[in-house]
């Protein structure tokens, strides 16, 4: 017997030994993106100092030391001022957007008719919602139903006239409806005029694409302001005398047409990109050009070009703020119109207002683009080679 | 493509039949049932401002209802479009508004250049600076106001005014120009200006507008002739006439003693001008010579008011604004309103 | 069905002209065309019926005419006493400085801020990426009122003035500071930058040489900046100290003298810059990832520190990616900035506007906006396609 000659196996995996306390958890978290170099410490430090000077500020005037309720200004005046509050007090005064949150959604809109436009967007949504969700049914009867039939309906409820429904001059509209009623407006009429416009610039036939190269360039190349200037001033001009149009849909044209020139470009973008070979193949198979570009082209290239469409459809949310240029009152028009009222006014009342129209243009804007990114995503697998 | 032709030549065909529409202004209101009339965007108390229920008051405002009720018999028959300094003579001359009864200074550039046709001078204004007295004691004339800035809504005959008085006067100073009528109140407000200038009538409705009206005070210096009135585009005389006429008609009724309250028994009064004015003169026809009825001027008055009771409404001594008559007293009370006859 | 189809292969055999592309495809044009005239026509003929029955008259000779108003910032002489062409002018230079200004200051925050949202640090990153989803997801016109009606609204009046370094203040009036007052010889600083400028330009030119043939570095950067500051001092020396400083002082109601930067220009310019930064920084951050891995890798093992890395390798093959999009934000800046007329900075289309109303030369005034913004697009264009093949890769 020798024992020496016995071999011990281990039977078990040893267990794996943690890895060292530097190198995981929290810790090495920190240490790898906070504090990795000391030029990356010292940045650290900084930025934390930032953080920690401005976000209580933020919290505490838009939270802690804002007031809600009220009903004039002196709920917003310290007592220096002639209210209540405390000297040096500064915070939000939302009491402000409390009182006036009826008149930044609809404006003037007669108040015993507002049922209409509360009907009209829960129509909206309604139709908008399964529109957005990929695996909701009933595609193409949503579409139709959303971009051909909802515009009248839309027409009916908010401006009326027959049928029962007394007329709402658009004169009265004002606040978030104006500007929805723009952008949805813009969206509708901006993408099939884009894409003809798109269509047209890349045509055969020289005078065609000529046109379109002059309408797409002219426009993109001047601010928005002027072609609304045009529309408001000269568009009156333009037409016989007697004939004339609501300041609205002057509004309206002009919006619509600065973005159907933006989304032709974009559009363009996605007909570049589709190889030749669709063209061919599509030709080989005997289509002809409108066959060929609505069966073929078209839905591939729009596909590829979504995001850049959601992103025109952003900007033209942003750009319907100017129509305050031309003195109406968009949902940014009538916070700021409500900025002079004299029962309101505090020095707080002025960034109080714009941080509200703020937030309600980001929430819109945002859920845009955070949309666009999960369409992109979703629609990007069949791409990836 | 071919329906795309076809809607389109369709569209154009529309258009041109829409341009055969008559050009006779008081026809096509008749057709349309209502006056259109051009009032200020940016609310000015008094003249032309949006009550609490979005109702438009003011002097300029019932001068519009007194001309609906001329033309229909009934003021409520007005609509009103809301407009800027910049956009209002587009406006008028491209035929989206019928009068332009919005605080409008009367020059001979307006008359010639830009194609109107002033009705009247409802309401004699002159410049005026508006200053913060809390914070600037010791100013109280405009010829202390070297060096200041001062707020001035652009396109209007206010900023060539400023820019003569300064210059006459050899003063600087420092333009702030807003586009809108807000804007200005809105930067004189939080400070950025030391002065604001605007038809006096103007500052004092303004100054209502103001968190601490008794802090401000308006200047006594008048720089300037602002006579306000209506307009319409040229080219119409027939319309013309009628506004004209409904101007003077106030005026008549002023000095004849017709009252909004008074107007039914002065209809069986045996004064012979108060006849002629109410229409009921036997075989009249000063109405229906105007395109009107006969009945005209007591439509007017009893929508209305007559010229008088207007004023004391929106702007009088009896209104927030406080105004006196001044020049706009009656001719025969010493101010300069004056009604040609009504025969 | 068999009748048609026989009928329809003798159809195509003729060969209708109807049936050709080329015939189809004038044909289409021509109509266009037409219609088109016709549609220009028409209006046209409505216009002059309508100026004609308005009493407005046509022409550009208004221009010609006294303004009579006065502007509050100009870079040149004027007076109510210029002419409309005048005052257009300096609307013109009043868009072009806001631009300019702009567009530099958006593009230094837009590429701090576009490298920050890739740092390795998360807390920069994530501060970056705040940053860029607030201001990208906001009107610019809101971001304009808030520091206008917002920030700086809150700054005290001119009596109170906030006393900054070097004599300069800050106040509801804007912002002050000493004006330099150039004496007699002041030429000589002039001449000495003129001469520092190029003996630069030469010396880089020769380090380039230099450093192909032999592989030798030389310090351009600090030889550059010696040379540009040195001349002008050793000028300024020379001439015998000619500047004099014009400090603000208190006056009745404003600060008199020196320089002043009004609040509607620094509103402008400060929310022109934020809201473009958060743009460009997108952009820069998009051409940074664009460029492969492997090349900064790549430069890493060739030794270069990590700074190098950035500047020498990253950075030009980035700019390739950047350019083209970042030319699109120079002009949305300058097309943003005609929202100057919401604030009463007196821009282009300000001043036309104000021109527009006191003489109704509404289609004058409209044309005169499209040429002067389609050209500054058009230059803008130009100069950045020139500097973008500029930076294109170079096959050899």
């Amino acid at each position: 017997m020798q024992e020496h000659d016995m071999t011990w196996v281990r039977t078990e995996m040893a267990l794996a030994e943690p890895p060292p306390r530097t190198e995981a958890g929290l810790v090495a978290w920190i240490r790898k993106n906070l504090f990795a170099t000391p030029l990356d410490s010292l940045l650290t430090v900084f930025c934390a100092l930032v953080v920690a000077w401005i976000l209580p500020q933020i919290l505490g005037w838009s939270i802690f030391n804002a007031v809600w309720t009220g009903t004039d200004r002196t709920a917003c005046l310290t007592v220096d001022q002639g209210g209540s509050l405390p000297v040096g007090w500064s915070g939000a005064c939302w009491a402000f957007v409390n009182a006036k949150f009826s008149q930044f959604m609809f404006g003037r809109y007669p108040i015993e008719e507002r049922w209409r436009v509360i009907l009209t967007a829960v129509i909206f949504v309604a139709l908008l919602a399964p529109l957005l969700i990929p695996r909701a049914p009933y595609k193409r009867l949503n579409a139709i139903l959303f971009f051909a039939v909802f515009p009248f309906v839309a027409f009916y409820l908010l401006v009326g006239g027959f049928f029962g429904l007394p007329y709402v001059e658009t004169a009265l509209w004002g606040g978030l409806l104006v500007t929805l009623v723009l952008s949805y407006v813009g969206i509708v009429v901006s993408l099939p005029l884009g894409i003809v416009l798109a269509l047209g610039r890349r045509s055969k036939m020289p005078i065609i694409k000529l046109l379109c190269v002059i309408f797409i360039e002219a426009v993109r190349g001047v601010p928005l302001v002027t072609v609304l200037f045009m529309a408001s001033f000269m568009l009156p001009l333009f037409v016989p005398p007697g004939m004339t149009f609501d300041k609205f849909l002057r509004a309206l044209i002009g919006v619509a047409l600065f973005a159907s020139a933006y989304m032709a470009e974009v559009i363009r973008g996605g007909l570049q990109a589709i190889p030749k070979g669709q063209y061919e193949g599509a030709d080989s198979l005997g289509l002809g050009y409108w066959q060929k570009m609505g069966l073929i082209v078209m839905p591939q290239a729009l596909k590829l070009v979504i995001p850049g469409i959601v992103n025109t459809f952003i900007g033209m949310f942003k750009d319907t703020t100017l129509v305050l240029i031309i003195s109406m009152f968009d949902l940014l028009g009538i916070v700021k119109q409500n900025l002079s009222d004299a029962n309101w006014a505090t020095p707080q009342t002025a960034k109080s207002g714009l941080v509200f129209a703020a937030i309600v243009f980001w929430l819109f804007c945002f859920g845009m683009s955070r949309y666009s990114i999960y369409m992109e995503r979703r629609l990007d697998t069949g791409h990836r080679r | 493509m071919k329906h795309i032709i076809t809607g389109i030549l369709g569209a154009a065909a529309l258009g041109f039949a829409a341009s055969a529409a008559s050009a006779d202004t008081l026809d096509d209101i008749k057709a349309k049932g209502f006056v259109q009339c051009g009032v200020n965007a940016a609310g000015l108390a008094g003249f032309s401002a949006p009550d609490d229920k979005g109702e438009w008051t003011g002097l300029d405002v019932d001068f519009c209802r007194a001309v609906a009720a001329a033309v229909f018999g009934d003021g409520t028959k007005v609509r009103f479009t809301p407009l800027t300094a910049k956009d209002r003579f587009t406006a008028l001359q491209s035929g989206e508004v019928d009068i332009l009864s919005r605080n409008t200074t009367w020059t001979i550039n307006r008359d010639t250049a830009l194609g109107l046709n002033f009705a009247g001078i409802t309401y004699y204004d002159g410049q005026g600076f508006m200053i913060n007295a809390a914070k600037l004691p010791g100013v109280n004339s405009a010829l202390q106001l070297s060096g200041a800035s001062v707020c001035v809504q652009s396109g209007t005959t206010t900023e060539l005014n400023l820019a003569d008085y300064f210059k006459a006067n050899n003063l600087e100073y420092s333009p702030v120009v807003f586009e809108k009528q807000e804007e200005a109140d809105a930067a004189y407000e939080a400070g950025r200006c030391d002065a604001y200038t605007t038809d006096q009538s103007g500052l004092y409705s303004i100054r209502l507008k103001l968190a601490s009206p008794a802090d401000h005070v308006v200047l006594p210096e008048i720089i300037s002739k602002e006579p306000l009135g209506p307009s319409v585009r040229q080219g119409d005389d027939k319309w013309f006439d009628i506004v004209k006429w409904t101007y003077y008609a106030l005026l008549n009724a002023e000095e004849f003693g017709i009252t909004q309250a008074n107007v039914e028994e002065m209809k069986n009064s045996p004064n012979p001008e108060i006849k002629r004015i109410l229409g009921t003169e036997a075989d009249t026809k000063i109405g229906t010579d105007l395109g009107l009825t006969n009945e005209w001027v007591a439509n007017i008055v009893k929508a209305t008011g007559n010229y008088g009771e207007i004023f004391e409404r929106n702007v009088g001594t009896g209104s927030p604004l406080k105004i006196s008559r001044g020049l706009n007293a009656l001719w025969t009370k010493g101010g300069l309103q004056y009604g040609p006859p009504i025969r | 069905m068999a009748a048609q189809d026989v009928t329809r292969a003798q159809e195509s055999n003729k060969t209708s002209p109807l049936y050709d592309p080329r015939v189809r495809s004038i044909f289409f044009q021509v109509l266009l065309v037409l219609l088109l005239v016709l549609g220009i026509w028409w209006i046209v003929d409505n216009t002059i019926e309508n100026l004609r029955r308005s009493n407005i008259s046509t022409g550009f000779g208004f221009l010609r005419g006294r303004a009579g108003f006065d502007i509050s910032t100009s870079l040149i002489s004027y007076t109510s006493d210029s002419t409309y062409g005048r005052a257009l002018l300096v609307g013109i230079l009043n868009t072009l400085v806001v631009a300019i200004t702009g567009i530099i200051t958006a593009t230094i925050l837009g590429f701090l801020i576009g490298v920050a949202r890739l740092s390795r640090n998360w807390l920069l990153r994530k501060i970056a990426m705040v940053y860029v989803e607030i201001f990208r997801n906001i009107p610019p016109l809101l971001v304009i009122f808030f520091w206008y009606l917002g920030v700086l609204a809150i700054l005290p009046a001119p009596r109170d003035s906030i006393g900054l370094p070097f004599g300069s203040y800050l106040n509801s009036r804007g912002f002050y500071f000493p004006r330099f007052i150039w004496e007699q010889g002041a030429w000589l600083v002039l001449a000495g930058l003129a001469v520092g400028i190029v003996l630069t330009w030469f010396v880089a030119r020769r380090a380039k040489v230099r450093q192909l043939a032999t592989g030798q570095q030389f310090p351009v950067f600090w030889t550059g900046l010696g040379l540009i500051v040195g001349f002008p001092l050793l000028g300024f020396v020379l001439a015998g100290f000619p500047l004099t400083l014009e400090f603000p002082q208190a006056g009745t109601f404003n600060l008199t003298g020196g320089f002043n930067v009004k609040p509607e220009f620094l509103s402008l310019y400060l929310a022109l810059s934020f809201y473009t930064a958060a743009f460009i920084a997108e952009i820069v951050r998009a051409g940074i990832m664009g460029v492969s891995k492997g090349q900064s890798e790549a430069a890493s093992a060739l030794g270069l520190h990590p700074g190098k890395v950035l500047r020498l390798v990253v950075i030009p093959q980035a700019l390739r990616i950047i350019i083209p999009p970042l030319t699109s934000q120079y002009l949305n800046l300058t097309k943003n900035s005609s929202l100057a007329v919401a604030i009463g900075y007196p821009d282009l289309y300000a001043i036309g506007g104000t021109i527009l109303n006191q003489t109704g030369q509404a289609i004058e005034i409209v044309v005169i906006f499209m040429v002067i913004y389609l050209s500054i697009s058009l230059l803008t264009s130009l100069f950045m396609n020139w500097f973008n093949a500029k930076m294109a890769l170079k096959e050899r």
